[in-house]
């Protein structure tokens, strides 16, 4: 098929007519999404603020249930699809592999996103995201997250094919770059995970509809986190990769060592499919030497992957700084950095959000014995929201503002509010997390709509403190909610109203990748060894933080009732 | 830029590691070994582990274990419901019963007693989540678990129900006294 390609005079990167298509198209339809699920973070957190509490019961499960698809799923993976192209096409300056699967793919996912909505706003479906059997949702609910895995795969198939062609046509030479090499590990992982889905979603649609009689509740969780677990390594992945690109295009930064960062995105890929067994830790029916191997074994070499990447960005980033001559004692690189910038300041506090709260609540959480103090609390919810929110979401967020120029041709309107944004949400949402964990580590439930036990046999009073984390949850919360709603505002504003900026050349042929010679490289970066001590401080500072939480949870653990 | 361009060393995987590198892996690698030998120590030398021990069932098998049970150890009933209240002989077995959303019946236990509780749901997914304790265990319908527990102190205990269960799921509440 004949397409065309631009250089955009900014940055140099190169699109393809089609791929850029497939990457507004997807990157829109995840705003759209981002917005819905927007919406239902405010109701959400409206109603779990216990002075206001919105919602009725059967409209909070609802919403909630909502909240849990929209964001966790549509957002995030429509997102994702222009991530993986981006990733292939543009980075390696050549066509996109069958666009028309691509559109199919997109249409599926759209359409599939939209059925399930209609199933959950229908009334029927408030069975949660996890729709743990044998709570039963509406089949047409099974149905729209099918279509969405479904598109996911084939769009993860033309990410795959575009690898090929781009080796085919030459239009690079040697190895992947790091970035690709990151998109890569998460379509591998997805592969694994729709795979692994498939698995549990068939047999559901169909006891939806009748025709199987039951699904085992244990094996179901089972396999379902199979799916839902390892698909958060997509996510980690390709979040790491944002950042590994952020970094390359702020800074020039050049990754301390080519070989340990693709060792470490190795790593997800070896050893994150089976921790479906950290969400399996308080369950019945798995033995505690399954447990313990799934969770450590398998995971710890996950754990070991984000320490390394957790060190090798922030010290890329150091290098670079050092090369250009902020020397001075431990921080003056960090000083320096651009922090009125959105895409390095959303970057970096992705960075030490995921690391520092996300990274060490998640590992705390996944432990055999202490995951029975957090389990189904708020807890959860709060570590994950310092996960897939200030991780991935911010990230994403961040990595927009570089995107809307150079993939939109349109600068950001209001540059002011540009940089606030990712404070306002990255430093509320991880409040916000951290105020949940403190609820949970009280006992306060997830998905629960009434902290007083309305129609309740007994009473039970929660603690104080518990009300006050719930009071500072909503406060937080509202927040984050605005700082959100800023970004979905500046970016659809800046679509439509941005100042227009030059597209650059046009040509019906992919301009290779010039050949990267060491000398060219060793003028760019110059070529010996840049020490990087503030990053080992940092890095420090993230391990002591780890070992002490871990364990005064221990020390918790030992105060509770004896269970054997 | 050279993460988003191919490595400019073509033979990247013969580049050396930082000595720094080094250590940060030998770090983070260490301590995932001191983790996961933490879990193993516990299970030999600590006081709170998840009872290993679990059975198929049917909601109809353990409905009639546990009315059997109830039957034989009431010692009174509470609320207007009449809830029985049910002692477990000391050292014993107990049942509690999971459903749309009752945890029943009420439990009555003695400090430094070991018990073992059998958990089983009769329905959907229920959370056993004892208050303020905080512990958190998952109740599956289909499967019948034997938690193995001692209570360290007196007074009178929530179970909410922290899996989402439907409409009445924040009114799912029940209750162990520990003499
Ligand atoms: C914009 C601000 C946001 C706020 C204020 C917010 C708030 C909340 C709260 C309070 C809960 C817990 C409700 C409960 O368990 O009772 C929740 C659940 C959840 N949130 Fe968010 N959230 C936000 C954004 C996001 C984003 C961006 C994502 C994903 C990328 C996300 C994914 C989820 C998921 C998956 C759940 C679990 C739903 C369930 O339990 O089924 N949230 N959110
Ligand atoms: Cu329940
Ligand atoms: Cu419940």
């Amino acid at each position: 098929m004949a397409t065309t390609y631009r250089t955009c005079p900014v940055s140099g990167l190169q699109f393809e007519d089609q791929a850029e298509k497939l990457m507004r198209w997807n990157a829109v339809a995840g705003v759209l999404w981002l917005l819905v699920g927007g919406i239902t973070a405010l109701l959400v957190i409206l109603t779990r603020w216990p002075a206001i509490k919105l919602l009725p019961a059967d409209q909070f499960y609802l919403i909630l249930t909502a909240h849990g698809i929209d964001m966790l799923i549509l957002w995030i993976l429509f997102f994702e699809m222009a991530v993986l192209y981006f990733a292939s096409s543009t980075l390696l300056r050549c066509r996109l592999a069958a666009p028309k699967v691509a559109w199919l793919a997109f249409w599926l996912m759209a359409i599939g996103g939209i059925v399930t909505n209609i199933a959950v706003f229908q009334g029927e479906s408030s069975v949660m995201f996890t729709s743990y059997v044998p709570m039963q949702a509406a089949w047409h609910f099974y149905l729209g997250i099918i279509l969405v895995a479904v598109g996911a795969l084939l769009g993860v198939a033309v990410f795959f094919g575009t690898l090929v062609v781009a080796k085919r046509e030459k239009t690079y030479q040697g190895s992947l770059p790091l970035v690709t090499f990151g998109a890569l590990t998460a379509a591998i992982i997805a592969t694994f995970t729709i795979l692994a889905g498939a698995g549990i979603l068939l047999p559901t649609l169909l006891w939806s509809l009748g025709i199987l009689k039951e699904i085992d509740a244990q094996l179901y969780r089972m396999v379902w986190w199979g799916l839902g677990h390892s698909s958060q390594q997509i996510n980690v992945s390709a979040h790491v990769a944002v950042w590994y690109l952020i970094a390359a295009v702020v800074f020039g930064a050049k990754p301390l060592s080519e070989k340990v960062s693709r060792f470490a995105f190795l790593l997800y890929i070896l050893f994150l499919q089976l921790a479906s067994a950290h969400h399996l830790l308080s369950d019945p029916g798995m033995s505690a030497e399954w447990k313990v191997l799934n969770t450590s074994y398998f995971m710890y070499f996950a754990v070991m992957a984000s320490m390394i990447h957790g060190f090798t960005v922030p010290g890329a980033i150091e290098a670079a700084q050092r090369r250009k001559g902020y020397t001075n004692g431990l921080f003056e690189w960090l000083r320096k950095a651009p922090w009125g910038n959105p895409v390095f300041s959303g970057m970096f506090i992705s960075l030490v959000s995921f690391g520092f709260l996300g990274g060490i609540s998640g590992v705390v959480l996944g432990t055999e014995q202490i995951n029975m103090l957090m389990h189904n609390t708020f807890y959860v919810p709060g570590h994950f929201h310092t996960t897939v929110v200030t991780g991935t979401t911010l990230a994403f967020m961040a990595v927009t503002y570089l995107l809307v120029p150079v993939l939109f041709r349109r600068e950001m309107i209001l540059p002011k509010l540009c940089q606030i944004q990712p404070y306002l949400f990255g430093i509320s949402m991880s409040v916000l997390g951290l105020v949940m964990m403190g609820a949970g580590t009280l006992g306060v439930s997830r998905r629960h709509w009434d902290m007083a036990f309305s129609g309740a046999p007994f009473q039970y009073e929660w603690p104080g403190a518990a009300y006050l984390m719930m009071g500072l949850t909503g406060i937080f919360g509202v927040i984050a909610v605005i700082g959100g709603g800023l970004w979905i505002l500046l970016v659809v504003g800046s679509l439509l109203f941005g100042k227009k900026l030059d597209g650059g050349k046009v040509s019906d042929r992919p301009t290779p990748i010039p050949v990267n010679t060491q000398a060219a490289s060793a003028a760019a970066h110059g070529s010996e060894h840049v020490a990087v001590p503030g990053t080992v401080v940092l890095a420090l500072l993230l391990f002591v933080s780890f070992v002490l939480y871990y364990f005064v949870n221990w020390k918790y653990l030992s105060e509770v009732w004896l269970l054997s | 830029m050279s993460a988003i361009l191919p490595p400019s060393e073509r033979l990247w995987w013969k580049q050396p590691i930082d000595k720094v590198e080094w250590a940060w892996i030998a770090i983070a690698f260490v301590w995932g070994m001191v983790m996961f030998v933490m879990m193993i120590y516990w299970h030999i030398y600590g006081k709170q582990n998840l009872s290993n021990e679990a059975y198929k069932t049917t909601p109809e098998m353990f409905a009639a274990k546990a009315e059997k049970f109830i039957a034989e150890n009431t010692i009174r009933t509470e609320t207007e419901q009449q809830i029985p209240v049910v002692k477990v002989p000391a050292n014993g077995e107990g049942y509690l019963i999971a459903r749309l959303w009752a945890w029943y019946p009420i439990l009555e236990l003695e400090k430094g007693k070991t018990y073992k509780i059998h958990l089983s749901s009769m329905d959907y997914n229920h959370g056993f989540s004892l208050q303020p304790v905080n512990i958190n265990i998952q109740v599956i319908p289909g499967y019948e678990h034997v938690v193995k527990m001692t209570p360290t102190k007196e007074g009178t205990y929530a179970i909410v129900c922290n899996e989402y269960c439907g409409i009445g799921h924040h009114s799912m509440l029940g209750r162990i006294y520990v003499k």
